[in-house]
Order: structure tokens, then C-alpha cells, then sequence
């Protein structure tokens, strides 16, 4: 009856494919990232003069602020989902590599936190006033690059704050200061994009942003398996 | 001929969380089809030595083998394992069918459906096979989380209260499946309160206090075994360990 047990990616996809199910059965962390995203949205354009500093110059850093805190919000409840009942145990107990447990986390987190932003983007072009049309697939890149970025640091953070009594406070303060190169160069980017620069101007900031998610990727998925040990 | 590889295997293990210790040097040997009774208090070390089993746990000293593998190292070894805890590792949003289903094909198992399938019908529960785990009754999630375990046919299964929740069907069921277990040769280390149903399917008992083993015998030596007395001595360890 048994056959092989999948293999590195096989079972990261497994895992990925579970906690997705999950959040559509659910759709609790998603509706409050998407709230939060939006009220965020409204409060930065009200205190928005926009005699002071125009719309180019705020928007990227707006967008990224606010990205930045709701993807922490969604990113939580990554292994809170594995801690009721103790499920993580039944994935630490399959014939499945440990890496791949973080590999599948990371994976749900980023279809999650990219379907955010397919929503977040067009409302900050919505507020104000910017011309999507012509760079929205070179942001649309910019946008998956910062979400994996984003979502390798913030699983492997998320999976060592959640068995602390202070872990909505401890993701937050271990993260944010990895994520510090992923919003720059993201915000730069996002600003050459958005003032119509051609695309080779925004590309010295996307290929550090790749160097970042590979090191980050890497680095992150070799260490989660530390990170479970009791 | 060589003799086959023990089914479990402790040799020295040690387990210290800081400066409390847990499981303090207990060596076990359980070859294929025996059934060990684990009896003890609360503290007492019953679950971590479980855990440690299971490959959940890096012992501080000894070393603890499952089918002559160390299944903290090979990640295909733990196939060989089935654990079931205190809690009942399912995902509450989830379908009982969805959680065993995912289980199976964590496993690697050719149809993971149909063994789910197979599983919930083996402990009873199959009408309950497409009702989200968060709406079952604590009685109906044990028993899912005893069909998650299962669904591979582990060699070696670790129970923990196994019948802890359960009414008298679910009882009955999950009797007749540890039978069914051993008579396919499985290994099963049950841990309980409950010297009788411990006693039921075992084939060694033991009384665990401070992290040792305090007692550790077969049922079926030269002596002879008499359950009555193993109760009363059972009940006096506890009371003294209380």
C-alpha cells in the first residue's frame, strides 16, 4: 500500500495545497488583510497633502508601508493554523524532508500575500491618480519578487514566534528589520515604474532584489528545520 | 541466520528539559508484533518517551531505534511510525475525509482517497467523513485522529490515551483495530491510566515514575503475570509518586 514518499518539492506542494484549502474554506486571514490593507490605504491619502509631495513620490512608500504590515498580519497565522491540536506534529512525524514543511508554507504564504497585492496595487493607483496601465506588468514582477522576499523571512520568523507568549509582538520585531532591503529596493523600483521610466532604469533595483529573495530563500529554508527542535 | 532487527529499540535514552529530567536512561527492546502497556502519573515521562520514539524529540543522551533506524535522521523511516497524542493533530476547518486524505498522501500512499476512505471505515466513522473536524464531538476527533495515524499501516504505533474521549463504540472499534494491528505483526507501545484496557492487548507492561522505568516485565514469563496484583501495585506506585 505504501509507495514512495514524495519528495522535496511533491511534498512541499502538498503542504502548500493544505494550507490553501484551508484559508478558502476559511477566508478569515485573508478578509482582514485586505481591511487592513484598505483602511491603511484611506488613512495615509487623508493625511496626504498633496501641495507638499506629490503622488509619485508618496505612492511607492505608501503602498510598501502598508503591504509590509498586512502581509505580518497574514503571515502570523501561517503556524498558528499548525500549533491548534498540535497538527504540526503530524507533518514532523511523515516520511517528508523538514524543509519541505517550510517550502509549503512559504508557497501558500506567497499565493497569499500575491493575491493581495492584485488588490492593493490598483487601489493605490485608485487614490492616487497614477497611470497603471503601462507598468502594470513590469510592477506586477516587482510585486511577485517583494512577496516571496517578504514571505521567506517572515515563515521562517512566523514558525519560530508562535510557540513564544509574546509572538504577535516577536514577528514583527524579528522581521522588519530583514525586511528593510526587500521594501527599499521594491519602493525604488516601484517609483522608476511609476514616473514612466523605461524598464532598464528599474533593473539594477530588481536584480538586487533577486540576489536578496535567492539568499534569503536559501538561507531560510536551511535553518527551519533548527527551528522546530524542542 | 541473523535475528530480525527489534521493532523499537532505547538504549540509555535521556531526555532533560533544562534541569528537569524527563526520561532519565531507560532501555526498551520490542520486536515485531509485542504490545508494551505503559502505566504511570502524570510527569511521570510516559508522553516524552513517546515523543522521543516518534523522532519529535532529540534525546540528550542514548539513542532510540525504530526498525534499526534512527528516525530523526531518515525521513523515510518514519513512515514506519504512527502516532497518536494528547491532541489530535487535525485541522479543524478541514473534513475528517480531507485530514486523513492529506495524511495519506503525505505518506506517499498510491490512493490516498480510498485509504482515507479505508481508515475512517476501519475506526467507525466513515458517516462522519465529510464533516468539518471543528464540528465533531471530542469523542468523533479522536477517532479521526486515530484513522490519521493508521492510514499508512505503520509497523510501530505510539498511542497516548489512545481511549481517552471515546464512548463504548469508539472503544470497541479502536480494540478491534489494535488487534487487527498486531495481528499484522505491528508493534504497539500503549500508554494509559487504564490498567485494564492497557492490559488487554499487552504483551509487556510497565510502570514509569520520575523519568524510569520502576517496573518493566512480560505478561507471559515463567512467573506468570496476574493482572489483580499488577492493579493494586499499579494504584500504590501512584498513590507514593502523587
Amino acid at each position: 500500500m505504501l509507495a514512495r514518499a514524495p519528495g522535496l518539492t511533491a511534498a512541499a506542494w502538498i503542504v502548500a495545497k493544505k494550507d490553501l484549502a484551508i484559508e478558502l474554506r476559511t477566508k478569515s486571514a485573508f478578509l482582514s488583510v485586505i481591511v487592513f490593507t484598505l483602511l491603511g490605504l484611506v488613512i495615509f491619502f487623508f493625511a496626504w497633502d498633496s501641495t507638499a509631495v506629490s503622488a509619485l513620490d508618496l505612492a511607492p512608500g505608501v503602498l510598501w508601508v502598508t503591504f509590509t504590515f498586512a502581509g505580518l498580519l497574514g503571515l502570523h497565522r501561517s503556524f498558528g493554523a499548525e500549533m491548534q491540536d498540535r497538527a504540526i506534529d503530524g507533518l514532523l512525524v511523515a516520511p517528508i524532508d523538514r524543509e519541505s514543511i517550510y517550502l509549503g508554507k512559504a508557497i501558500a504564504n506567497a499565493i497569499f500575500v500575491s493575491a493581495v497585492l492584485v488588490i492593493a496595487v490598483p487601489a493605490v493607483a485608485l487614490f492616487y491618480n497614477l497611470p497603471l496601465g503601462r507598468a502594470v506588468l513590469a510592477l506586477g514582477s516587482v510585486a511577485v519578487l517583494a512577496a516571496i522576499g517578504l514571505v521567506a523571512i517572515g515563515t521562517l520568523f512566523s514558525a519560530m514566534a508562535v510557540n513564544t507568549r509574546m509572538a504577535e509582538l516577536l514577528l514583527p520585531m524579528l522581521s522588519l528589520p530583514f525586511f528593510v532591503p526587500i521594501v527599499l529596493t521594491s519602493a525604488q523600483a516601484s517609483t522608476q515604474l511609476l514616473a514612466g521610466r523605461p524598464f532598464a532604469e528599474a533593473l539594477p533595483w530588481l536584480k538586487i532584489l533577486v540576489a536578496f529573495d535567492i539568499v534569503f530563500v536559501v538561507a531560510c529554508t536551511v535553518a527551519f528545520p533548527h527551528t522546530l527542535e524542542e | 541466520m541473523s535475528a530480525p532487527v527489534p521493532a523499537v529499540i532505547a538504549s540509555s535514552l535521556v531526555k532533560q528539559f533544562g534541569k528537569r529530567v524527563a526520561v532519565a536512561g531507560i532501555d526498551l527492546t520490542l520486536r515485531a508484533g509485542e504490545c508494551l502497556a505503559l502505566f504511570g502519573p502524570n510527569g511521570a515521562g510516559k508522553t516524552t518517551l513517546l515523543r522521543l520514539t516518534a523522532g519529535l524529540l532529540k534525546p540528550t543522551a542514548g539513542s532510540v531505534r525504530v526498525q534499526g533506524v534512527d528516525v530523526r535522521r531518515d525521513a523515510h523511516a518514519r513512515a514506519n511510525v504512527g502516532l497518536i497524542s494528547h491532541q489530535s493533530m487535525l485541522y479543524a476547518p478541514l473534513t475528517a475525509l480531507e485530514n486523513v486524505e492529506f495524511t495519506a498522501r503525505l505518506y506517499g500512499l498510491q490512493n490516498p482517497r480510498v485509504a482515507a476512505r479505508t481508515a475512517l471505515e476501519s475506526i467507525q466513522v466513515l458517516d462522519w467523513a465529510d464533516t468539518p473536524v471543528r464540528t465533531l464531538s471530542r469523542g468523533l476527533q479522536q477517532r479521526v485522529s486515530i484513522a490519521r495515524a493508521t492510514v499508512h499501516e505503520p509497523t510501530v504505533v505510539l498511542l497516548d490515551e489512545p481511549y481517552s474521549g471515546l464512548d463504548e463504540t469508539g472503544a470497541a472499534a479502536l480494540t478491534a483495530l489494535l488487534q487487527s494491528l498486531r495481528a499484522r505483526g505491528a508493534t504497539l507501545v500503549v500508554v494509559t491510566h487504564n490498567v485494564g484496557e492497557g492490559l488487554a492487548l499487552a504483551t509487556h507492561a510497565a510502570i514509569m515514575t520520575d523519568g524510569k522505568f520502576a517496573r518493566l516485565e512480560r505478561r507471559d514469563d515463567s512467573r506468570g503475570f496476574d493482572a489483580q496484583r499488577y492493579t493494586m501495585e499499579y494504584r500504590e506506585l501512584v498513590t507514593h509518586a502523587g
